[in-house]
């Protein structure tokens, strides 16, 4: 940052560098490892490969499902489950969050609901969907947007009742009647909430689109898992949830990323 | 009272600008009733700065809050130039504790909050704005967020930002508390140079002697709660523009300290 750094500074940047160089070459390294051993103990046949399948094994089937042609409508089926059941859980929960806030009396009222809604495990209700909506795509999207609609409510709720009460008495010093409250302040101080409401979304969106698949699916990795499970083809398993945490990973990079895109530019 | 005090200035009756008339006030609470205010009476003329002193928890910014017309009183009444109070009023503006500078908005965003509120966004308030910030210094850190600013400078902001809807009576509720006490007794200076400056009437609640003695002309002392107010100095000193700092000094400090600090009779 600064031309004309001293000795010492420059000491210190190194150190720093080196520091965080370490670290990554650690964190690959503890990967190389796992996959390493996973293929020794499965070669020298202390576990059985066909039960707990290995990484040359995964490659074979990632390769022949791909020349296949099914591995882009599997993974593209949960993919579009997935971000949809995100994206309403997401909008819907936020929409929900507003209306609570705006009226004392409407969360009042919902709160023991929503206690109770929130320690329920969602999960119960798929069958219901799928006697409800038929057993299609939209229920599995049903599941996921009720998997991850109570927490976004309950976390961006709560994130609107920690407002700063001095910004509040400030804006409405001016005159700012309660929407420009809403506007003004408590949306964008909760940013930061909303983001990590944003985050825990995507994780709890795949669950809800896995279990969904388990459940009535056709296609999809979730439909891929279940199926090698049942005809014991562990490998097909192994190659699905390594798939699924690759996309759940982009995924939460991802909305890391907007977050960091929007916060930079507001 | 308040016929006495309307007095007669080159010939013209002059409205007071902030009149309170008897305003009580009682929070309710499940356990009971709590009477914070009692029968307070004041009035404020044109470009006065009046202090207002009393022990924690007397309800002296209730008293601001309801002037600034946040929260209505039990009873009586407030006037701003004779006009009585019904709610938010324009002409009245509010500075807080804290600087209260939000941090996702730039300083030039800050300060113009008020106008995007009262739907004030016009070319000549935003000149006025843009005046402001270069008279006071801060028009090279408009595009800076507040935490890249010192204390002194975001405090100056936030007096910019109720400068900017242009109000004729400033309320400032303890807004130096949050301050060390250096970076206090300069920025004492400076807001009261501004505000001098711009010919504002000001209220301010404190519950600092020494603060409320060197800026303010006149001094009500509360009493604790429910609070009245007890007693009335006007504060003057043998020198011309004072200041802040300047008052500090004069030799009448002393005396008006001792005199406020028995009347509020503090026992640990």
């Amino acid at each position: 940052m600064y031309k004309n750094e001293s000795p010492e500074q420059k000491k210190y940047l190194l150190k720093l560098r080196a520091k965080k160089r370490l670290i990554a070459f650690l964190r690959l390294m503890l990967l190389v490892l796992i996959f390493a051993s996973w293929e020794a103990v499965t070669r020298l046949n202390w576990l059985d490969p066909f039960i707990f399948s290995s990484p040359t094994r995964i490659l074979n089937t990632f390769i022949r499902i791909y020349k296949e042609g099914s591995l882009f409508t599997h993974v593209f089926t949960t993919l579009w489950e997935t971000v949809v059941g995100f994206l309403l859980g997401t909008i819907f929960g936020i929409i929900i969050a507003i209306i609570l806030w705006l009226s004392e009396t409407c969360s009042k009222v919902l709160e023991p609901y929503l206690v109770v809604a929130n320690a329920l495990p969602k999960i119960a209700l798929g069958p219901v969907f799928i006697v409800w909506m038929g057993a299609g795509p939209v229920a599995i999207i049903t599941v996921a947007v009720t998997v991850s609609l109570i927490v976004t409510v309950l976390e961006v709720y709560t994130g609107f009742l920690e407002t700063d009460s001095e910004k509040i008495r400030l804006v409405q010093s001016f005159g700012a009647n309660r929407k420009q409250v809403l506007t003004k302040v408590v949306l964008p101080s909760s940013f930061p909430v909303m983001m990590n409401a944003l985050k825990v979304n995507v994780g709890m969106s795949w669950v809800g689109v896995i279990v969904g698949e388990f459940l009535v699916s056709k296609a999809g990795l979730g439909y891929l898992i279940v199926y090698g499970g049942q005809v014991f083809q562990l490998d097909l398993v192994m190659t699905s949830v390594l798939i699924l945490s690759v996309l759940a990973a982009l995924m939460y990079f991802g909305v890391q990323l907007i977050g960091k895109w929007i916060s930079a530019r507001y | 009272m308040h016929i006495l005090s309307m007095y007669v200035n080159g010939g013209i009756w002059l409205v007071p600008a902030v009149t309170v008339e008897n305003i009580s006030k009682r929070y309710h609470t499940v356990d009971g009733e709590i009477p914070a205010l009692e029968n307070v009476s004041f009035e404020v003329s044109e470009g006065e700065f009046v202090g207002i002193v009393g022990p924690s928890g007397c309800g002296k910014s209730t008293l601001l809050s309801i002037i600034a017309g946040l929260i209505k009183p039990s009873s009586g009444q407030v006037s701003i130039f004779g006009e009585k109070l019904t709610g938010v009023n324009p002409k009245i503006g509010y500075m807080l504790q804290r600087d209260s500078l939000f941090e996702w908005r730039t300083i030039y965003k800050n300060v113009i909050l008020g106008l995007e509120i009262q739907n004030q966004v016009t070319p000549d308030r935003l000149q006025h704005v843009e005046h402001l910030l270069e008279k006071y210094g801060l028009s090279n850190f408009k595009n800076h967020r507040p935490s890249q600013l010192s204390g002194g400078m975001r405090q100056r902001a936030a007096l910019i930002r109720t400068l900017a809807v242009n109000p004729d009576i400033l309320l400032l509720d303890e807004a130096f508390s949050a301050l060390d006490y250096q970076t206090r007794l300069a920025v004492n200076d400076d807001i009261y140079k501004i505000i001098k400056k711009e010919g504002k009437t000001a209220i301010m609640v404190t519950h600092d002697i020494s603060e409320a003695i060197s800026m303010s002309e006149r001094l009500y002392v509360m009493s604790k709660r429910p609070g009245t107010i007890k007693m009335s100095i006007e504060i003057k000193f043998d020198m011309e523009n004072r200041t802040p700092i300047s008052s500090r000094e004069a030799p009448e400090f002393r005396q008006y300290f001792n005199k406020i600090w028995k009347e509020l009779d503090v026992h640990v």
